[in-house]
């Protein structure tokens, strides 16, 4: 079928696709490239490569590091999102699970208002609940893990609950006929057949936690040491008018490696629960 | 066997239920009863009726300004990314050599957080204007270009895969039979594959739709605003209205319970949209 015509047409496209994926890589390429050079080299020319007058080595991402305690705030993104993920996958689970099987006015209202807080912007909410975060002393990584489930929850539940109601109840019952508790069937029985949904959740409120800024921003905020990598950027940038901008860039890469660590080695699973993410929500 | 479980209900939904209060319920409530009172703190609020949100609407507040430029921003976006993200998944689904190391690249700017992302391109951007002696917020053309720039280069690959998705799952004896009655590529794709893959683009268009609209993180990063808030979106508006100057927290409070209503017809429509073609199918 493929004809002297396509295959010439392929060809363009391929040159095309190479084209555009030097597109896309550019501006990481050129942060990574300036990254490299002294500060006052930086705005002179932006696109030159480094030379020996202008490359300062790692000089940037010390300067930067000392300036911002970036590995710092590596350590508390990545605490904050993993226990936040778990207690999210874990509890949302049990949650989702209780309201598709209970059928009481209880379940049918918290059905209703997860899926009601999916629709809310954060703007709405992001006042009243610093100043409760406040009153209830919140503002420290555990109390973000709790607030975290609690945004978390409305799309989590509801993409939980939606596979649990394709399980056949015939399986739970068997399990709490031979007498296991709800908990014991729930967690022997039900959660390894919720894994792929558990997965997808996982993912999407993965990547959400760890990019977020404005709620560690305002709940966390710049004093404390509990600052994670978004709120460090956004001080490096912001605090002083005279800007250092090879710090600048040499923290924007090491903000980025480890998203890029994780995707390549999740990739399958990313962009599937991406897919599945916005054809349920 | 619901009975049961009936009894598990603390167990199951206890602590989903109460971080869900703390982010969501309890803050939600406040804020809708706050945008009618006069308040510094939670603690302080004076009922004062509807003048908050007389207030907002005025000349000054930067809030309709802020409306228009945001649906500008979003009409351009959600076009440009879509018609892009549609014509590469075309592309991609041809079976060129290199298609997955393609579709790896295009979707990676979409892990990468709003903070970085935008100080990663304020950086790009005003390292090319740097050569005409200007820079990105000098001009508010130029934060308007970037900002649609900066989001068709995250999402286009988001898109592109669910576009992916849609085509793959054209039957492929479908394209054979119209081929066969003698359709040109161009027909092909106007009258067997579009049809085909509506639900896909319905998706899209919604997604793009409500990330543009909802946008905060890329437009604080990339021009905060600049030049006079010519360049502030709706979200960033709100924020600024909190936190920027002691006095109007009410009426930040009454624009974010209009950004919430805007929002919630977007998502109603939506609804709506879905189910009509749930029922065609």
């Amino acid at each position: 079928m493929t004809s002297a015509k396509t295959k010439f047409s392929n060809k363009i496209i391929f040159v095309l696709l190479c084209a555009l994926t030097v597109a896309i890589l550019y501006p990481l390429l050129f942060i990574l490239n300036n990254s490299f050079k002294g500060k006052f080299f930086i705005s002179k020319d932006p696109f030159a490569l480094p030379n020996s007058e202008t490359f300062v080595g790692l000089g940037n991402y010390v300067n930067g590091l000392i300036k911002t305690g970036l590995f710092k705030a590596i350590g508390w993104s990545f605490f904050i999102t993993i226990i936040s993920v778990v207690l999210i996958v874990l509890f949302t689970s049990m949650t989702a699970y209780y309201i598709t099987r209970v059928k009481s006015k209880y379940s049918t209202a918290l059905y209703y208002m997860f899926v009601f807080s999916m629709i809310v912007p954060f703007q709405m909410v992001m006042f009243t609940m610093t100043s409760l975060a406040d009153k209830f002393h919140l503002r420290n990584p555990l109390g973000m893990c709790l607030l975290y489930l609690g945004f978390g929850a409305g799309l989590s539940v509801f993409m939980f609950a939606g596979f649990v109601k394709s399980i056949p109840l015939e399986i739970e019952e068997a399990a709490m006929i031979d007498g296991c508790s709800p908990l014991k069937t729930f967690f022997g029985v039900v959660f390894p057949i919720l894994k792929p949904t558990a997965i997808t959740v996982a993912i999407l409120n993965a990547m959400w936690i760890w990019n977020d800024f404005l709620l560690p921003y305002l709940v966390i905020g710049v004093s404390t040491q509990y600052k994670t990598i978004p709120v460090v950027v956004q001080m490096l940038v912001g605090s002083n008018g005279n800007k250092d901008m090879g710090a600048l860039m040499a923290m924007l890469v090491l903000s980025i490696i480890p998203i890029v660590i994780f995707y390549l080695t999740c990739q399958k699973y990313i962009i599937e629960g991406v897919v599945a993410g916005a054809v349920k929500g | 066997m619901e009975k049961t479980l009936k009894k598990y209900f603390l167990v199951f939904t206890l602590p989903t239920v109460v971080a869900f209060a703390f982010a969501f319920i309890i803050p939600f409530v406040q804020g809708v009863y706050l945008s009618f009172c006069k308040f510094t703190t939670v603690n302080n609020a004076k009922w004062v009726g509807l003048s908050n949100y007389k207030t907002a609407f005025s000349n000054g507040q930067g809030f309709t300004s802020a409306l228009g430029f945001t649906v500008t921003f979003t009409v351009i976006s959600v076009l440009t990314i879509n018609l892009f993200a549609f014509i590469i998944a075309l592309l991609l689904t041809r079976k060129i050599k290199g298609t997955n190391i393609f579709r790896t690249v295009f979707f990676m700017p979409n892990l990468i957080g709003g903070i970085v992302l935008g100080y990663t391109w304020q950086q790009m951007i005003n390292a090319i204007l740097y050569k005409y002696e200007t820079t990105i917020v000098s001009n508010a053309k130029y934060g308007f270009w970037g900002l649609v720039l900066l989001m068709n280069w995250q999402m286009i690959g988001y898109m592109m895969i669910i576009y992916i998705a849609g085509l793959q799952n054209v039957p492929g004896d479908l394209i054979e039979a119209a081929k066969i009655d003698g359709a040109t590529p161009w027909q092909t794709l106007i009258k067997v594959k579009i049809p085909m893959v509506m639900s896909s683009i319905t998706i899209c268009m919604f997604l793009t739709l409500s990330n543009s609209f909802k946008l905060f993180d890329q437009n604080k990063a990339l021009t905060d605003g600049a030049p006079l808030k010519k360049t502030q979106m709706l979200a960033l508006n709100i924020y600024e209205t909190f936190y920027g100057k002691t006095g109007y927290e009410g009426v930040g409070q009454a624009k974010a319970v209009v950004f919430f209503i805007i929002v919630a017809v977007i998502a109603l429509v939506q609804l709506s949209f879905t189910r009509s073609k749930e029922v065609e199918h």
